[in-house]
Formats: structure tokens, sequence, C-alpha cells
């Protein structure tokens, strides 16, 4: 045992062979992340509703996502006349990449980071825009009236709701005066009363600018009440309207893996990451239980609401986020001078 | 409008909103024309789902027409059973016993909370909530499982007959009546909370979808949808049938004339219904369900008659012709909802698409009901 | 302003109140019933298709082929066959065909039997691959639910 835990510990040094051990590790944590929130998805979805959810395929139905991956798999690629070749192909592609890119530079406990960069925040920031142009994209290569109507959705969505993010995000580096996720959630450790949330001595709005973050996450990921963009009801299915087989499972997957990172980011800006709330055993399970609380509020939200419309969407993000997460970031300056 | 169409004509495009949609319930294509999101032009395209059931009436004998009449709308299947019993009862002369008479209001009026109930989580799943579509379905399932304990159906009845019902109610429909009343009434606070205070539903409502009191009357629009522009009219209170003038009902009426309204006059019309299946349970007189010597073989006198009745979506009239000879001369139905949604191609024009679609789903659309 | 807070403060409300009351119901036991491996008894008056009633004594079929159900079926499903043996009073059935492809299970057959000779069955849960396989031939169930 020690010998082995040895030779992890010299692969481990080797730049090369770590990153690429981080690489298959991140792939697969986003993938067994992506199948398995789905059957979370489904689970909780049913109990709400009073059913049971799914549960033939092996115990408690923890098989389903298997089921569900070789059934996407083994469905024809269908390719309608008229797309536009290239993008239609390279769209899932350009969603799916930049997720698990954003993985790279998020720290899950204070040793396991792929790669600690000090501009970490701006990079996860960064990849989380490339996302939405491959939605716009796959959705206007699809030549279909309902995918591109969403195509413009996806825009102004996500245009209007990065703004209070952004805003908020700056409150947060200011208070802590670093990119780096790592530095970000030292500052945190110790116990919940120092975690950014509860952050009264920076401003009095933290809470508020929480719930700004989860607003937003849930706005920027695509997901109810906001799913405007997939609101099946109206535009059938959005973006993926003409996507078939793994093409479809590709966009289906970095959805859910765009919420992990979203529960990753408010975790590590607001939760205090790793921490423990009490101060004992700081360590990756905190991070981990963190986030999928986080995951569980995302799928019971959507679970309870209806979804909102475009005005009333945009109106949320410019007459009421947008001037709460400034009025946020102008007190945190205002009490980090006077204090 | 064309003046709008002119303008816009190189910028606007043609969406085929269905036949298979999720949002048009069914069968029902509409023709948009579109500036960007937002509708310049509407044209409901109907006839996928004709399937002759008038023709039918004049070819088959007068019973026999009967299961077609609950295949009209699978909603509210009873309001058909009842408006064709009722006008070939008047028409043949055909006296109704008392308690079977009680028994077809109760029986009707579950039927009407079990159409509202679907309308209710269909509307909200056109909203994007998908819980209170299945918390909905399973408040109906306490009523289809009512009826099908009386009826042997529990989606298409075929439960009256001329000069009565079929069968019986017995004890364990009354008392199972009963304890539905009082478990809806708890629901329906549930639904309050969870869907009508909602400030996602609030915001999606209200001051949304504009139907004026002088369009439903240009086109001749009932029920939920003209009580919501503030026409207090209902087949039960103005134009009595059946029982109905024994019990104590109000007719709820919201003069907003927006989806709120139609939203909240269905929501109401549930409790008014509990209150009547309360009273018919408590008046609920002895005696004969069905006539002793109800008449096999019906021959109405000759002539015209008309009978209309309240359904879940709104008037629901029978014209019959009858020539004196075994089945009718000819057959017309005058069904709610396509008056209903004869309107929808002038109330959403300038709207955004999913609000339009909301306005949409507060018609409550059986589309089976309008091709027949 | 004091409106624009209000209306803040009123939303959040009511979001948490309908979260809270799907977090209930999230823990509440379930109400489906999980099909294949659990049935609900049909009601007494459920209506399967219809099938022949056995005489109590005889254990054959009580009907004689009058035809009435034949005639009232809206949807013409139904195929009655009867001849009267020498010597017999009535007839007697030989063959009652029903065609269940058609049938709306209005259940006027049911009511216009004088002889109480058919009735609904509580089957529920049928699946075939060809149409052959609903044109059921009511006599053979008959007399194989004898055996």
């Amino acid at each position: 045992m020690e010998t082995i835990l040895h030779y992890i510990n010299l692969v481990l040094h080797v730049e090369p062979l770590r990153l690429l051990l981080y690489l298959a590790g991140l792939i697969m944590f986003v993938a067994a992340n992506a199948a398995y929130l789905v059957l979370l998805e489904r689970k909780v979805a049913g109990h709400i509703q009073l059913r049971i959810g799914p549960k033939e395929n092996g115990p408690f139905g923890l098989l389903q996502p298997l089921a569900d991956g070789i059934k996407l798999m083994t469905k024809q690629l269908l390719t309608p006349s008229g797309i536009d070749p290239i993008l239609f192909r390279i769209a899932p592609v350009m969603v799916m990449v930049p997720a698990i890119m954003s993985f790279v530079v998020i720290p899950f406990s204070d040793s396991i980071v792929a790669r600690n960069m000090d501009i970490g925040l701006l990079v996860v920031l960064a990849f989380a825009t490339i996302n939405f142009l491959g939605l716009l994209l796959g959705a206007w290569g699809s030549r279909n009236k309902y995918a591109i109507m969403s195509a413009a959705r996806v825009v102004s969505q996500n245009i209007a709701y990065e703004i209070p993010m952004l805003v908020t995000i700056v409150a947060i580096i200011m208070v802590s005066g670093s990119l780096n996720m790592h530095t970000i959630v030292s500052q945190q450790l110790g116990g919940f009363w120092q975690w950014n949330l509860l952050n009264i001595k920076a401003s009095l709005l933290m809470p508020a600018a929480f719930l700004i973050m989860f607003i937003c996450m849930l706005a920027e990921t695509n997901r109810a009440p906001f799913d405007l963009v997939e609101a099946e009801s109206e535009l059938v299915a959005g973006p993926f309207i003409e996507y078939s087989s793994m093409g479809f499972g590709l966009f289906f997957m970095a959805e859910y893996s765009n919420i992990v990172i979203g529960a990753c980011l408010a975790t590590i800006l607001f939760l205090g990451g790793w921490g423990c709330p009490f101060g004992i055993l700081p360590g990756v399970h905190w991070f981990l239980i963190k986030i999928y609380l986080l995951i569980f509020m995302v799928v019971w939200i959507r679970w309870t609401f209806p979804r909102t419309t475009f005005y009333g969407l945009l109106n949320l993000s410019w007459k009421v986020l947008i001037p709460v997460s400034f009025v946020n970031l102008i007190l945190t300056s205002a009490m980090l001078k006077v204090f | 409008m064309s003046a709008i169409v002119e303008k816009l004509n190189d910028e606007t495009f043609v969406l085929n909103l269905g036949p298979q949609h999720p949002a048009t319930h069914g069968v029902l294509r509409v023709k948009l024309r579109m500036d960007g999101e937002y509708i310049v032009e509407a044209e409901p395209v109907l006839g996928y789902i004709h399937r002759m059931h008038e023709k039918m009436g004049e070819n088959r004998t007068w019973i026999q027409y009967l299961p077609n009449t609950a295949r009209l709308d699978y909603l509210h299947a009873l309001a058909f059973n009842h408006v064709y019993v009722n006008a070939v009862e008047r028409a043949a002369g055909i006296e109704v016993p008392q308690r079977a008479e009680y028994i077809r209001v109760i029986t009707a009026e579950l039927n009407r909370i079990s159409s509202h109930l679907v309308w209710f989580g269909a509307f909200i799943m056109d909203l994007g909530g998908f819980s209170p579509l299945l918390y909905a379905f399973d408040d109906r399932e306490q009523i289809l499982d009512l009826l099908e304990a009386i009826t042997g159906s529990r989606l298409t009845y075929c439960y009256f007959r001329f000069g009565g019902v079929s069968c019986d109610i017995d004890d364990q429909f009354i008392t199972g009546s009963r304890a539905f009343v009082k478990r809806m009434r708890e629901r329906l606070d549930m639904y309050r909370n969870l869907v009508t205070n909602n400030i996602i539903t609030i915001k999606r409502l209200e001051d949304v979808g504009p139907i004026t009191a002088e369009m439903c009357r240009k086109y001749g629009a009932t029920g939920p949808v003209a009580r919501g522009s503030g026409i207090n009219f209902d087949v039960r209170r103005h134009e009595p049938y059946s029982v109905y003038p024994e019990f104590d009902f109000d007719i709820p009426v919201y003069h907003e004339c927006d989806n709120m309204a139609r939203y909240m006059v269905r929501m109401d019309e549930m409790e008014q219904s509990l209150r009547i299946i309360e009273q018919a349970l408590d008046k609920l007189p002895d005696g004969p369900y069905l006539l002793p010597k109800a008449p096999r073989i019906v021959k109405p006198a000759k002539g015209d008659f008309y009978q209309a009745v309240e359904s879940a979506r709104g008037s629901l009239g029978l014209r019959i012709v009858s020539d004196g000879s075994n089945n009718a001369y000819r057959l017309k139905w005058r069904s709610p909802t396509f008056s209903n949604l004869s309107l929808f191609g002038e109330a959403c024009i300038g709207m955004l698409l999913p609000d339009a679609l909301a306005l949409m789903g507060t018609l409550d659309l059986v589309i089976p009901e309008i091709d027949r | 302003m004091t409106d624009y807070f209000k209306e803040i403060f009123y939303g959040l409300k009511s979001l948490l109140i309908g979260m809270g009351i799907t977090i209930r119901y999230c823990f509440s036991p379930v109400v489906t019933v999980q099909y294949p491996h659990e049935t609900l008894k049909m009601p007494a008056r459920f209506k399967g298709h219809i099938e022949l009633i056995p005489d109590e004594q005889t254990g054959t079929s009580k009907c004689i082929a009058c035809g009435m159900c034949q005639r009232t079926c809206p949807s013409g499903c139904i195929s009655v066959d009867g001849e009267k043996p020498e010597g017999a009073k009535t007839k007697m059935m030989t063959s009652f065909m029903l065609d269940y492809t058609k049938c709306s299970l209005c259940g006027l057959c049911v009511e216009s039997c004088t002889f109480s000779a058919i009735r609904h069955s509580m089957r529920y849960n049928l699946a075939g691959t060809s149409k052959q396989a609903y044109i059921i031939d009511l006599k053979k169930r008959l007399e194989e639910s004898k055996k």
C-alpha cells in the first residue's frame, strides 16, 4: 500500500502525466455527473409528483443512465436536409468542450485541482460564454424556425444574466482581492460564519448577492423557470429540435455539466468551497455535499415553478437583479474603504 | 390587419404550429404569420380528426347514437350524454324520475371537476410547470375511480339512458363522493398556494391575452371564456335544465378579460361544482333510477328540437330534427370549443408566441369536440 | 418604490411557499400503482368485453340466439347464430362471435338481453399481435372456462 501511494505520488509530480490523469478523471467526473444527475432529476421529479421514477433497471433504477446512454448511442444520427453541415455538427462539441474545460481550474479540495491558476475564475467565466455560442450556432445551423427563435432567446437571455452575475462576482473579487479560486476558498475556511454568504462585514447585501448568483446560474444554464431556450410547450425543444442520437446526448450532458459548474462556482464563491461549516475535517467531501445540495435545489425549483416569459425574464434581470447587484458592488466597495 | 401584413411582408415568416405540437393538445394546427416572436396573423386549421359524428347520428337509431356522444368531448363526456338524452327525452315526451335527474347532476358535476382538473394541469404545463399536472391527475383519479365503480368506464361514459341512468348509485359512491368533496377543498387550497398565488403565474397571466366581451359576443364564445370577460351567462342558471334550479350555487364572473380571469373562473367553478354535489347528495331522493317502462325503441315526435347544457367548456347545444322514425333526420352539435377557438385568430394578434399559447390554454381546447 | 420592494418580497415569499409544498410532497408516500408488479381490482361494474353467463345448473349458455344484442349493437360487432333442435321449444345458440376491435363498450347489448345471458368480463390487460386475436368466440370461451 505504501509503495502504491508512493508511486501515485511520483506520477502526480510528473506534470504531463498528472495532467493526463486529471483530464481522464475530469471527463469521467463530467460523464458520471451528467448520467447520474439525469437519474437524480427523474427520481426527484418522480417523488415530487408522488410517483417513484425509474426503478426497473437495477436497484432503485441505478442502471437507468446506462440504458439511456446505450439507447442514445444506438439511435440514428439524423441530419435534415438544408442544414449548415459544419455548424450543425460542430455545435454539440462547442457546447461540451468548454463544459469540461471549466473543470480544469476548479479546486475540489486543498490539493485536488488540475491547474491552480491565478486567473481561474476568469477562465471559468470565459468558457461559460462559449457554451451559449454553441447553442446559438446549433440552433442557427438546424434551419428550423423554432430553433432560430430559440437562438435569439439564447443570446439575449445570456447577455442579460451575464451582467448581474459578473457584477456580483466582482464584489466577491473585491472582498477576496484575488481571481484565484484557491485563495478565495482559503479565506473562507474555518466555519460557516466565515463564508462570503454571511460576510456582512464586507457588505450587508451578501445573502442577496448569493441569491442573485443562484438565479443567474439558473438562467445561464437554461434551467427552469428560465428554460425559455428549450421551452418545450412553445418551441418544442429549442436548439435541440433537429438533433438526434449523441448530438442531442452531448447537449444534454453539457446542460448538466453546466449545472455542476454553476454549483461549483456558487460553492467556491459563497459557501466556503471544501471548508466544513463547523470547522472540522475540511475536504473534498464537503465540497461535493455542498454542490449536490445546490443541484438538488436546482432540480427542486424546476419541478415546482412554471416557466417565465421572455419579457418577464428580462424585466427581472434589468429591473431587479442588475440594480441590486450594483448596489451590492457599491456597498461592498464603500464598506471595504471604511473598515 | 392587412396593412400590418403588407408593411411587414418581407420580415415575416409562416410558422405551422401543429398538428403535432406539445401546446395544441391534439391535432389542432394553427397557421401563424410571425414577425420574430410576435404573431401577425393566426388561422386555426381544423379537420385532422373529423369522424362524421353528425352523419353517424342520421344512420344509427336513437339509442345506438348514445356511445358516440361520449366520444366527442373526452373530458366532459357526461355533458354530451346529458344533452343528448335531454333532447331526445323532450322530443319523445319521456318523464325522468327525480332520482335519475339527481344522479345525472352529481355525475355530470364530478365529470366537470375532472375536466377542469385536466385543463388546470395541462394549462400549467403549457406555462412550463410540470408537477401540478400530476397533482391534478391524482385528484382526477379519485373522480375516475368513483365514476368507474358506477358507470364501468373511466373516460368515455355511456351512462345516461332515455328515462334515467343505466344503473343506480350505491352507498359506497355516496360516501366516496363526500370524502372527495372534502379532499378536493383542501387540494384547491394547495393549488391556490402552489400555482395561483405564485408570482411567476401571476406575471404570466395577469393583463395578458385580453378577450373582450364584445369579442365573445361576436364569435359566440360561451362558458368560462365568456364569464372571464364579464358576461354572466351559464346555461345551468339562465336556461335551466334537469334539476339545477333546486341548487344554490354561484356563477363566478370576472371582468378583467385576461388569462387570469379565465383561470380564476375555472378554479372557482370547481368549488361551485363541489357545492352542487354536496347539495345533491343531501337531497338525493329515493325512487327508481330508470323509468320502469323505459322504452326500448324511442321514436320522438316529428319536429325540430334544441337543447343546451353547460359543459365544462361552455354552452353545448344539440339540435335534432326528427321525422318520427327510428333515427334522426338531422343531428347538429353546437360545440362550445369551436366558437371559443374562433376568436383565437383575432385575440392573439400582436402577442408573443408564449403568451398566445397561454391564451390558447385558457380557451381549454378539446379538439375532437371541435372537429366531431 | 415601496411597491417595487413589496413585489420582490411578495414574489420571494410566494416562491418559497410553492417550494415548501413540493418538498412536502417529495417526502410523502407515492400514490401510483407499480403496474406489472401490482394490479388493481376491477370494480364489479367494470366493462370489459362481453362474455356469456353460464347457466347455474347446466353450465351452458342461457342464450337463445334471439339476436337482440346483435340488433342493438351500434358498432355491429356481435354476430349470433342459432338453430332450433327438433322437439325443443326455443332456439339454441350455435355460435356467438364478438369482434372486439369494433366494440365501444357502451353496454347496450347487456341491457338489451332479456335472458341475462351476457355480461361484461373483467379482462382488461389484453394484448395481441393481430386483429384476429380480438375476434373472440364467446361460446368457445364459455366452454373453456368450464374446464
